[in-house]
C-alpha cells in the first residue's frame, strides 16, 4: 500500500518540479488567441470610414440561433454611411443568444462582421447583452471621416467591393 | 370544350386542350420549365430564350397521312435541330418533350450565362434577393462560375425613379417586356416601353408624370428581377424576414385578396408592423392583380399617427358613460355606421338597435341597395367568365376611378368578345374598350337607362344577351340619384325575359361602392337616411367608422345640435374631435372579420398585426356597450357573431368561417417555388370566400313596395327625365370620385401625397374655365347653396362645358348635384 501511495506522490511531486507551469494569472495576465479565435464581432469600416456593412441582413439569415437583428434604410450622397444604395439603420447581436459559430462572418458579402478577439463579456441584465451597432461599430480609423459623410455623388455607387479569396 | 391533345413531357403523359402552349402543359403536369418573358396571364413573345427545350414530332407519311411507325411499333419521332421554345409552341398530337436533356439543359445554363454577363452583383442589397426568379433559376440552371469578367459588365442608370411609387434599375433589367406588355395588354395604360437596342436596351416611360399607371405596383412584382421595385418597400425588409398574413383590401368594393407582410421594426418600439401588401390570388375577384391604391394606402391609415388609443381603465370609463347616455335615449338614439365596418360588426351594432329600438342608419350617399341586394350577382359568378353573347353596362360609373380591378375585368371582358356599354356623362377610361359608348347629361342618368332598350344594337344587346351585368355607381349622384338609378337599373332586369332575369350566375345588378363593404350593411338591411341633418337633431348619436363632420359642415352643425354624441373609429377625425365620447376601434388588420364585396362575395380577412393596446374590434366594443346597457349580445369573437349571423340573416345562410377559408386549385398556378413563372404575388391558402345565395322571392311588386321607403326629394324628382340644365350664368356642379381621395383611409398615404394633390380641386373644362377668365391651376371661387369655397381649377377637356366636377372628401361637400357660381379669385385678392 505504501508503494502504491508513494508511486502517487511522485507523480504530483514530478508534474510540481519538472514541468512546465499551464497555469494562467487571469486576468492580471492573459494568453493571446489563436489567429483563428472566434471572440466577440466588431463591425468594419473601411478606410476612409465607410462602414463595410450594407444592411444585406445575410448574416441575420445566416445566423442559426437568430442572434443578428438587421434593419435597413437608404444612403444618399448628403448622408452616406456606407458604400452604394444601403446601409443597416439597426445591427444589433444578441451575445447571450451567439454560439459565436462564425457563419454570420462567412455569409457577409462585405467582410464587414468580424469575429475579434474578445472573449470577455459579462452582464448583468439580458439586455446588457444585446450589442447595438455604436458598440459593435470599430473606431473611425485614422485619415477616416465618421459616418454619415458627405460623399461626391456618383463615386460610391457600388455595395460589394470587389473581392480576393480569403488567405488564411 | 376545345378538343384534348395528347403529348410526353419528361416521359409523363399529358392532356391538354388544344392551343395550350408546352410550357403550360409541363406546369400542368409538375414539371416546371425556366421561363423569363413568359407569363400565364399574357400572350407569349420568345423574347428571353430561356424556356429551351427539346421537341420531337410524329412523321407522318404525306401518303397515307398515318404516323410512321418504327420497328418496334413506337411512332417514329422527329427532333429538330435545334431547341425550341416551349413557351410560343403550342402542343401537338404526339409531341415528346425533354426538358431536362443535357442539350436542353445546356441550352437553358448558357442563356442563363449571358444574361448574367450583364447583372450587376447586386443580390445583398436588392429587394427582389430571395423573390428573384433570376437568382433562383441561376441557382437551379445556370452556370456554376462565370467565364465573364465583372470589369466587362454593362453599367447603367442604379437609382431611376419611373415614377414616385416605382424605382427601375436598369443594370439589373434583362428585357424581358413583362412590365411593358402588362402595361400596354392589360392595364391598358402604355406608358413604359423600351429604348436603345441591343446592350443599351432600356426601359423608359412615355407618361408625364413618369409610370402614371394605377397598376404600376404589379409590374414589380411580375418583374423577374429587382429592376423595378416599390418605393414604399425600399429597403423594408428581406423578403425571408417576413410573416404573411391573408386580409382583404379596404379600398372600394372589389375586395381584393391581398397579403400583408409583417415584421417586427425596432422603428416601431420593437413591435409588429405591416411591411407591404401583396396581391393573393383569387381568379374569381382580383386575379393576381391589385390597384396602386390598395398597394401604396390599403393599410398605410391602420398605422396612421393619429390612431387612437384610451387606457383600459379610460375604456372602461368611455363606455359605461356611453352606456348610460344610449340606454337614457333608447329610442333617441341614433346609430350612423360606415361601411368600413365588417359584416360582424354590422350584425351585432343591428342587433342592439333593435334590441335597444334606436335606429341604424348606413353612413352613405349611394343609395339603391334595396336593389343591389335582391338583383345582385348570384353564386357561381365570376366576371372573368364574361366573354362572347355577354352584355356589360356600366352607367355613372368611372370604375377606373372608382375599382380599379373591375375597370381591368370589363376591360379583359371586352376583350374576350363581351359587349361593353359605358353610359356617363363624361368621357372615362373604359370608353375606349366599349363597344357602346352612351353620352347624358348630368340629370339624365335614369331616362338614359329607361332608353336602353328601345335603341337599336345597344337594345338589341341587351335583350339577346346571355348573362347581363350592370355596375352603376355615383358619378354626379348623391343619394336620391343613385336611389333612383338603381331603380331604372332594377326595372331594365325586370323587363328582361324571365330567363334572364332569374337569379343565375353572372346577372345582375352591381353597386359601385365607396367602401369595402357597403354590400355587407344592406344584405343585412342597413339603409342610408335621407335627411341626416334633420335626422341628428337633439339624439344622442353612435357613430362608428364615418367622418360626417369631416365630410360636410352642415352635419358637423348637426352633430353639435344633438344631445350628445359618441364617436367610434380607428383614426382621429373631426368627427371623433367634436364628440363628447371617443371608443378607439382596432384597425381591420389587428383583428378577425369578413367583408362583403360588392359582387356579393364574403370574404374573411385575419389578423395581420397584434391589436394595439387600448382599442377593441368594433364588435366587442358594441357589445360591450350593449352589456351595460342591459343587452346581451355576442362579443367574444367574430366566429361566434359569424354563427348568429348565419343563423339570422337568410342572404348568409350556409356560410361558415371554414367555408369562407375553401381553396380549390387556381389557374395558372402562382406563388409556389416557381416564382419566375407567375410573379411574387400569394397564393391563396386561406379561403376564395363565398357569394351570398340571392333571397329567394324576388318579385316586381315586393320591389315597388320597398322603393317607396325613401321618398325622393322634389330635386331629384325634376332630374328624372328633364336632366340639370344650369342658366346663363351658372354652372352645375356634380360630385365625383377619384382614386385617390382625401378621405380618412387614404390621406394618411405618405407616398400618395403627390398623386392626391392632383384631384384637390374641381375640374372644368378649359372652355369654361376660359369664360370665367381661369386658368389650369388658378384659384377660383366657388359658391354652392350660399357658402364660398376657394378651390384650384383642374382643366379636363372630356367634361361638357358647363359643368364643374367636384371630386368627393377634397373640403366642398357636394351631396347632390347642385348649381353653382364660379368665380376667379385673383391672386392679388389673396393676399
Ligand atoms: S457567430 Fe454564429 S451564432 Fe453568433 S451571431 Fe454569428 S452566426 Fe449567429
Ligand atoms: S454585416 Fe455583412 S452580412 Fe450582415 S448585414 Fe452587414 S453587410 Fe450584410
Ligand atoms: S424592368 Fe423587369 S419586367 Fe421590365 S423588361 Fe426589365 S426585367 Fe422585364
Ligand atoms: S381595386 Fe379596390 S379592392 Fe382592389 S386593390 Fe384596388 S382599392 Fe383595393
Ligand atoms: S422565350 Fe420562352 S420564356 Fe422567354
Amino acid at each position: 500500500m505504501i508503494v502504491e501511495l508513494a508511486r502517487g506522490l511522485w507523480t504530483t511531486l514530478r508534474a510540481l518540479i519538472f514541468e512546465k507551469k499551464v497555469t494562467v494569472q487571469y486576468p492580471e495576465e492573459k494568453k493571446p488567441v489563436k489567429q483563428r479565435f472566434r471572440g466577440r464581432h466588431y463591425l468594419d469600416r473601411y478606410e476612409n470610414g465607410l462602414e463595410k456593412c450594407i444592411g444585406c441582413s445575410l448574416c441575420a439569415a445566416a445566423c442559426p440561433s437568430d442572434a443578428i437583428f438587421v434593419e435597413s434604410a437608404e444612403n444618399t450622397d448628403e448622408a452616406r454611411y456606407s458604400p452604394g444604395e444601403r446601409y443597416a439603420s439597426t445591427y444589433e447581436i444578441n451575445m447571450l443568444r451567439c454560439i459565436y459559430c462564425g457563419f454570420c462572418e462567412d455569409a457577409c458579402p462585405t467582410e464587414a462582421i468580424k469575429m475579434g478577439d474578445n472573449y470577455e463579456l459579462s452582464f448583468t441584465d439580458r439586455r446588457q447583452a444585446i450589442y447595438t451597432k455604436e458598440m459593435l461599430l470599430v473606431p473611425v480609423p485614422p485619415g477616416g471621416k465618421p459616418t454619415p459623410q458627405v460623399t461626391p455623388p456618383g463615386v460610391y455607387t457600388r455595395s460589394v467591393p470587389e473581392m480576393k479569396d480569403p488567405v488564411d | 370544350m376545345a378538343k384534348l391533345i395528347n403529348l410526353k413531357i419528361n416521359g409523363k403523359p399529358v392532356s391538354v386542350p388544344e392551343g395550350t402552349m408546352v410550357v403550360d402543359a409541363a406546369k400542368k403536369a409538375g414539371i416546371d420549365i425556366p421561363v423569363f418573358c413568359y407569363h400565364p396571364k399574357m400572350e407569349p413573345v420568345a423574347m428571353c430564350r430561356q424556356c429551351l427545350v427539346e421537341i420531337g414530332r410524329p412523321v407522318i407519311d404525306r401518303a397515307t397521312g398515318q404516323p410512321v411507325l418504327e420497328e418496334n411499333g413506337q411512332p417514329k419521332l422527329q427532333f429538330g435541330p435545334k431547341l425550341e421554345t416551349s413557351c410560343s409552341t403550342p402542343v401537338s398530337e404526339g409531341m415528346v418533350v425533354i426538358t431536362d436533356s443535357e442539350k436542353a439543359r445546356a441550352g437553358q445554363r448558357e442563356i442563363l450565362e449571358l444574361l448574367l454577363t450583364s447583372h450587376p452583383l447586386d443580390c445583398p442589397v436588392c429587394d427582389k434577393g430571395g423573390e428573384c426568379p433570376l437568382q433562383n433559376l441561376t441557382m437551379k440552371f445556370g452556370p456554376k462560375e462565370s467565364r465573364f469578367l465583372y470589369d466587362e459588365k454593362h453599367h447603367a442608370e442604379k437609382h431611376f425613379p419611373l415614377g414616385d411609387l416605382i424605382f427601375l434599375d436598369r443594370e439589373r433589367c434583362i428585357q424581358c417586356a413583362r412590365c411593358v406588355r402588362f402595361q400596354s395588354d392589360i392595364a391598358g395604360e402604355p406608358v413604359l416601353g423600351f429604348s436603345q437596342r441591343g446592350r443599351h436596351t432600356e426601359i423608359v416611360t412615355y407618361s408625364d408624370p413618369g409610370f402614371d399607371s394605377v397598376f404600376s405596383g404589379n409590374t414589380t412584382d411580375i418583374c423577374p428581377v429587382g429592376a423595378l421595385t416599390t418605393a414604399d418597400f425600399r429597403f423594408g425588409a428581406r423578403p425571408w424576414e417576413l410573416k404573411s398574413s391573408a386580409s382583404i383590401c379596404s379600398q372600394c368594393p372589389v375586395g381584393c385578396n391581398v397579403t400583408f407582410n409583417v415584421r417586427r421594426e425596432v422603428k416601431a418600439g420593437g413591435g409588429y408592423v405591416i411591411k407591404r401588401a401583396m396581391p393573393r390570388q383569387n381568379e374569381q375577384v382580383n386575379e393576381i392583380w391589385m390597384c396602386d391604391k390598395g398597394r401604396f394606402a390599403g393599410y398605410q391609415y391602420t398605422e396612421a399617427d393619429s390612431r387612437l388609443k384610451l387606457d383600459s381603465p379610460e375604456l372602461d370609463q368611455a363606455l359605461s358613460q356611453a352606456a348610460v347616455k344610449l340606454a337614457e335615449s333608447a329610442s333617441q338614439a341614433v346609430f350612423l355606421a360606415g361601411g368600413r365596418l365588417s359584416n360582424e360588426d354590422f350584425y351585432t351594432l343591428k342587433q342592439f338597435a333593435t334590441r335597444l329600438g334606436a335606429k341604424a342608419y348606413l353612413y352613405t350617399r349611394h343609395g339603391g341597395g334595396e336593389y343591389t341586394t335582391r338583383y345582385g350577382l348570384a353564386p357561381g359568378s365570376n366576371l372573368g367568365n364574361l366573354g362572347k353573347g355577354d352584355t356589360v353596362l356600366v352607367v355613372a360609373s368611372d370604375l377606373y376611378h372608382e375599382a380599379p380591378l373591375w375597370y381591368l375585368r370589363l376591360k379583359a371582358a371586352a376583350k374576350r368578345g363581351a359587349t361593353l356599354i359605358v353610359a356617363n356623362a363624361r368621357a372615362t377610361k373604359l370608353d375606349e374598350f366599349a363597344t357602346f359608348v352612351i353620352r347624358y347629361s348630368y340629370g339624365d342618368e335614369v331616362e338614359t337607362v329607361k332608353s336602353l332598350s328601345s335603341k337599336e344594337k345597344v337594345g338589341e344587346a341587351i335583350k339577346n344577351t346571355h348573362h347581363l351585368v350592370i355596375f352603376y355607381g355615383a358619378d354626379g349622384l348623391g343619394l336620391t340619384g343613385t336611389t333612383a338609378l338603381a331603380q331604372a337599373c332594377a326595372d331594365l332586369f325586370t323587363s328582361l325575359p324571365v330567363s334572364q332575369t332569374a337569379p343565375k350566375a353572372n346577372n345582375g345588378l352591381i353597386g359601385v361602392w365607396s367602401t369595402p363593404n357597403q354590400q355587407g350593411a344592406l344584405e343585412m338591411g342597413f339603409a342610408p337616411c335621407a335627411d341626416l341633418a334633420a335626422e341628428l337633431k337633439d339624439k344622442t348619436v353612435y357613430i362608428l367608422a364615418a367622418d360626417p363632420a369631416g365630410d360636410d359642415p352642415t352635419l358637423a352643425e348637426a352633430l353639435k345640435g344633438a344631445k350628445a354624441v359618441i364617436a367610434q373609429d380607428i383614426l382621429e377625425t373631426e368627427t371623433t374631435r367634436l364628440a363628447n365620447i371617443v371608443l378607439p376601434a382596432a384597425a381591420y388588420t389587428e383583428r378577425e372579420g369578413t367583408f362583403t364585396s360588392g359582387e356579393r362575395r364574403v370574404q374573411r380577412f385575419y389578423p395581420a398585426v397584434p391589436a394595439r393596446p387600448g382599442t377593441k374590434a368594433d364588435f366587442a366594443l358594441i357589445a360591450e356597450l350593449a352589456k351595460r346597457c342591459g343587452i346581451d349580445l355576442e362579443g367574444r369573437s367574430a366566429l361566434l357573431v359569424m354563427n348568429q349571423i348565419v343563423a339570422n340573416e337568410p342572404a348568409f345562410s350556409g356560410i361558415t368561417y371554414a367555408k369562407l377559408a375553401e381553396v380549390t386549385e387556381q389557374w395558372p398556378i402562382i406563388g409556389r417555388s416557381d416564382l419566375f413563372y407567375g410573379g411574387t404575388g400569394y397564393e391563396n391558402k386561406q379561403g376564395l370566400g363565398v357569394t351570398l345565395s340571392l333571397t329567394p322571392g324576388v318579385s316586381p311588386q315586393g320591389r315597388d313596395k320597398q322603393a317607396t321607403l325613401l321618398s325622393p326629394s322634389p330635386a331629384a324628382k325634376e332630374m328624372r327625365g328633364e336632366g340639370l340644365r344650369p342658366k346663363e350664368d351658372e354652372l352645375l356642379a356634380v360630385p365625383i370620385t377619384k382614386l385617390y381621395d382625401n378621405g380618412t383611409t387614404v390621406a394618411p398615404a405618405k407616398l400618395l401625397a403627390a398623386h392626391i394633390a392632383r384631384f384637390d380641386g374641381v375640374f372644368v373644362n378649359p372652355a369654361t374655365a376660359k369664360k370665367y377668365g381661369l386658368e389650369n391651376g388658378s384659384q377660383a371661387r366657388v359658391s354652392l347653396n350660399g357658402v364660398t369655397y376657394s378651390a384650384s381649377v383642374l382643366l379636363d377637356e372630356s367634361i361638357s362645358t358647363g359643368v364643374v366636377l367636384i371630386p368627393r372628401s377634397f373640403g366642398i361637400p357636394l351631396a347632390e348635384p347642385a348649381f353653382v357660381l364660379l368665380t376667379a379669385l385673383e391672386p392679388a385678392q389673396e393676399a
